[in-house]
């Protein structure tokens, strides 16, 4: 019945191509494998001893951090080098007043300076949509936005790499029981994720949490939803833990770390309950004896480390495409 | 001045009247209704052929912004958007900055608001001062100063004590208390209506339970103090329901719901779009068409336009950062036809939420168009567009989810104590 808010795609231009990775929520299953598809390539690059290829000569790719993280910003910024961009870091803290007129004032800066591509992290849910609406406005929409996390809302390349992490390990998405584990009512990693996974045909998706942990109405978006961890890892291929965001309680949500790992934590018993070649990922940092065991953070089933390794490639490929896409 | 409006189809919900009649207007008060009163002679004849001639529009929550926020707004510019959109009586909440808890402030405003242009304004007194929900303000000042309610905008009176209090003190003097049922711990940080959208996005969401715990804690203090409470600005199907339920049980409550909610609903966030941020905030289908069955019935028993006006760099912000309002004075009575189209209402049933009734609430002689009542007249032709754009909205505030659509109806007169204030057909 309503009318309103129908808006087109912000993120796909005229031509049904990728303008902006700004979420993985409603691009097609041949846009996620065609970014898969074109990661592949790049994994091989890092293995060369001349780390390098030409494909962003001359283009200049901004980081903008308005929260800190290094390990995203250290992965796209490797990224951005091995296509030969030049790179700009700007870590902005977040004063509480008129960030979002940071966000544009900034970008309105950079974009003066010819930036060719944006790569954004923001503590507000939508603030990489609010800038390439912005920069459409403007007329500047040659330049690309490549949402690094805003907020609870999405982290896209994240969710990208661990697909491809998946199906480096398992092949065929259409035959898997996976699980997400943990603090899915503060992650954007878990939209992404159930996001990516549910385009691809992963027949069933599990999210494991306590009830506090879980957004309201979690199961429209095509979850099968457990609050008891062993049942929800009974038979699943793949276990996908999230980082307990300590940083983010607003308090009252769990009565302790210690009571949470006893429950949610991942155990070398929990994991038995998987399959025995069952894979476990989590996005980093790891909170070992809070979400991990060390014993399975370190053990043979764990792809922690792999994960980075592909996330280079599958940020190569997403601002390889983009660029293409001019 | 004598002013003879012709040809149109009157309708008046007070008296139940729908039909071709002429309105004969002398010294601002309405001298006649069809016959033409003996010796008339008119010094203007407005043509209303092919339009409704209804009493003007009474809105019952629009923010001027003054005084302390004329950069948003000024009376000048959002009383321009009242005569444009038929709108002849309004209240205008406490939140404006100094906060209207003084008898000076308010005097002020009245003061500023009394040309023959502007609509009437009734300011609605802050029911504690500062909105803190410590200290009570000076309600019988302020009444005498011309407040015609207390209430505390959209901040909640966070220690029941002290609500308590207010309402009994309030009731002392049976001045009515509005108030919005929202409880500021379940509401902490939310930005969105906690459902499907909020979770999708990753907004902050705040539960229905918000409401319908403020809204408990309303009723039960209501049927304590006697105090007369209007709640505003109802979001949810539950909420309605308590409110039905309430008035079965003997309290005299009444509520109010926006034309955004009427409207709108949780999926209208689209891609975060900062103009659907709204508070309360937008929620789902089915509160929406309960809203409108409810506004249909009666159980709501009025519509107004929440006219909140915000500047674009209050607006160009991430959606949990933006500021919450939209301006509405130009699409409440567009918003009142399309709900009743679609509802397969009788116009009288639908303007009489805009008009009579939200007059009722307000406890003014306005909204209806009785022989001796003041000319306060909306002509309006229910078939011509009206497009909500940067350009044709006169309100400062641009901000609205409705930006770009077209609704039919049109103000071609609005009336003012028999003041020609609005005139469409130079536009």
């Amino acid at each position: 019945m309503s009318a309103f808010g129908k808006q087109p795609n912000p993120q796909l231009n005229s031509h049904g191509e990728l303008q902006h990775l700004l979420t993985i929520e409603g691009l097609p299953r041949e846009m996620l494998t065609r970014i898969l598809d074109t990661a592949a390539p790049f994994s091989e690059v890092a293995e060369r001893e001349v780390k390098k290829v030409p494909l962003l000569r001359g283009k200049s790719v901004f980081n903008l951090f308005f929260e800190n993280s290094t390990r995203t910003r250290t992965t796209f910024e490797i990224a951005a080098k091995r296509l030969s961009a030049d790179v700009i870091n700007l870590n902005i803290s977040t004063s509480s007043a008129n960030k979002g007129e940071t966000l544009l004032d900034t970008a309105d800066n950079l974009a003066a300076m010819q930036a060719d591509m944006f790569v954004v992290r923001h503590a507000s849910s939508g603030a990489p949509h609010l800038l390439a609406q912005h920069l459409a406005a403007t007329g500047r929409d040659h330049i690309h936005v490549v949402n690094a996390g805003d907020g609870r809302h999405a982290h896209p390349t994240q969710g990208l790499l661990d697909m491809y992490t998946i199906r480096h390990y398992k092949t065929d998405f259409t035959q898997l029981t996976i699980a997400i584990v943990g603090d899915v009512l503060h992650s954007r990693v878990a939209r992404s994720q159930i996001h990516a996974l549910t385009t691809l045909g992963v027949p069933e998706v599990r999210v494991i949490a306590p009830k506090t942990l879980l957004p309201t109405g979690i199961e429209r978006l095509g979850v099968r939803v457990f609050n008891d961890m062993r049942e929800g890892l009974r038979g699943v291929d793949v276990v996908m833990m999230l980082r307990l965001q300590n940083e983010r309680m607003q308090g009252a949500l769990l009565p302790s770390t210690q009571e949470y790992f006893k429950s949610y934590g991942l155990t070398p018993e929990k994991l038995s309950l998987a399959k025995p070649d069952a894979i476990v990922m989590h996005p980093g940092p790891m909170n070992r004896g809070v979400e991990i065991d060390s014993a399975v953070a370190d053990g043979g089933q764990a792809v922690i480390l792999p994960q980075v390794t592909f996330g280079i490639a599958v940020r190569m490929a997403v601002m390889a495409m983009l660029a293409g896409n001019s | 001045m004598k002013i003879h409006i012709k040809n149109g189809r009157l309708i008046d919900p007070a008296s139940k009247t729908d039909e071709a009649l002429d309105l004969f207007i002398a010294a601002g008060r309405i001298v006649g209704v069809g016959n033409t009163p003996a010796g008339f002679e008119a010094n203007s004849v407005l043509d209303a052929t092919g339009c409704i001639v209804c009493p003007g529009l009474v809105d019952l929550a629009a923010r001027l912004r003054e005084p302390g926020f004329e950069y948003r707004a000024t009376l000048e510019s959002e009383m321009a958007a009242a005569a444009a959109g038929g709108v002849t009586s309004l209240a205008c909440p406490p939140d404006t900055d100094p906060v209207l808890d003084e008898p000076g402030l308010v005097e002020m405003l009245t003061h500023r608001a009394r040309l023959p242009e502007f609509a009437h304004v009734h300011p609605v007194g802050a029911l504690t001062m500062q909105l803190e929900g410590k200290a009570l303000t000076e309600m019988a000042e302020l009444s005498e100063a011309g407040c015609v309610a207390f209430g505390q905008a959209n901040r909640a009176i966070v220690d029941t004590q002290v609500l308590l209090r207010a309402m009994m003190y309030a009731a002392t003097f049976d001045f009515p208390v509005w108030l919005q049922a929202q409880d500021p711990f379940l509401a902490r940080k939310g930005v969105a209506h906690d459902g499907e959208v909020a979770a999708r996005l990753g907004l902050v969401g705040i539960p229905v339970a918000a409401e319908t715990i403020a809204l408990a804690t309303i009723l039960q203090l209501a049927r304590e103090t006697g105090a007369r409470v209007h709640v505003t600005r109802i979001s949810s199907a539950a909420g309605v329901e308590m409110i039905v339920a309430a008035r079965a049980a003997g309290i005299p409550v009444t509520c109010d719901v926006a034309i955004h909610h009427l409207h709108l609903c949780e999926m209208d966030l689209g891609f975060f779009d900062a103009h659907a941020r709204l508070d309360p905030p937008l929620r789902s289908q089915r509160d929406r068409d309960a809203l409108r069955a409810g506004l249909a019935s009666g159980a709501i028993n009025a519509l107004c336009s929440d006219h909140t006006p915000v500047d674009d760099d209050g607006k160009q912000m991430p959606f949990d950062e933006a500021e919450v309002g939209a301006t509405g004075l130009e699409l409440l009575l567009p918003l009142t036809l399309k709900w009743a189209r679609e509802m397969k209402l009788p116009l009288a049933t639908a303007l009489a939420r805009v008009t009579s009734d939200p007059a009722r609430i307000l406890g003014v002689k306005a909204g209806s168009l009785g022989l001796g009542a003041a000319a306060d007249i909306c002509v309006f032709d229910p078939v011509a567009e009206f497009k909500a754009s940067r350009e044709n909205l006169r309100s400062q505030g641009k901000n609205t989810p409705f930006l770009g659509y077209e609704f039919p109806g049109r103000v071609r007169y609005t009336l003012i104590d028999g003041h020609l204030a609005f005139d469409g057909t130079l536009s």
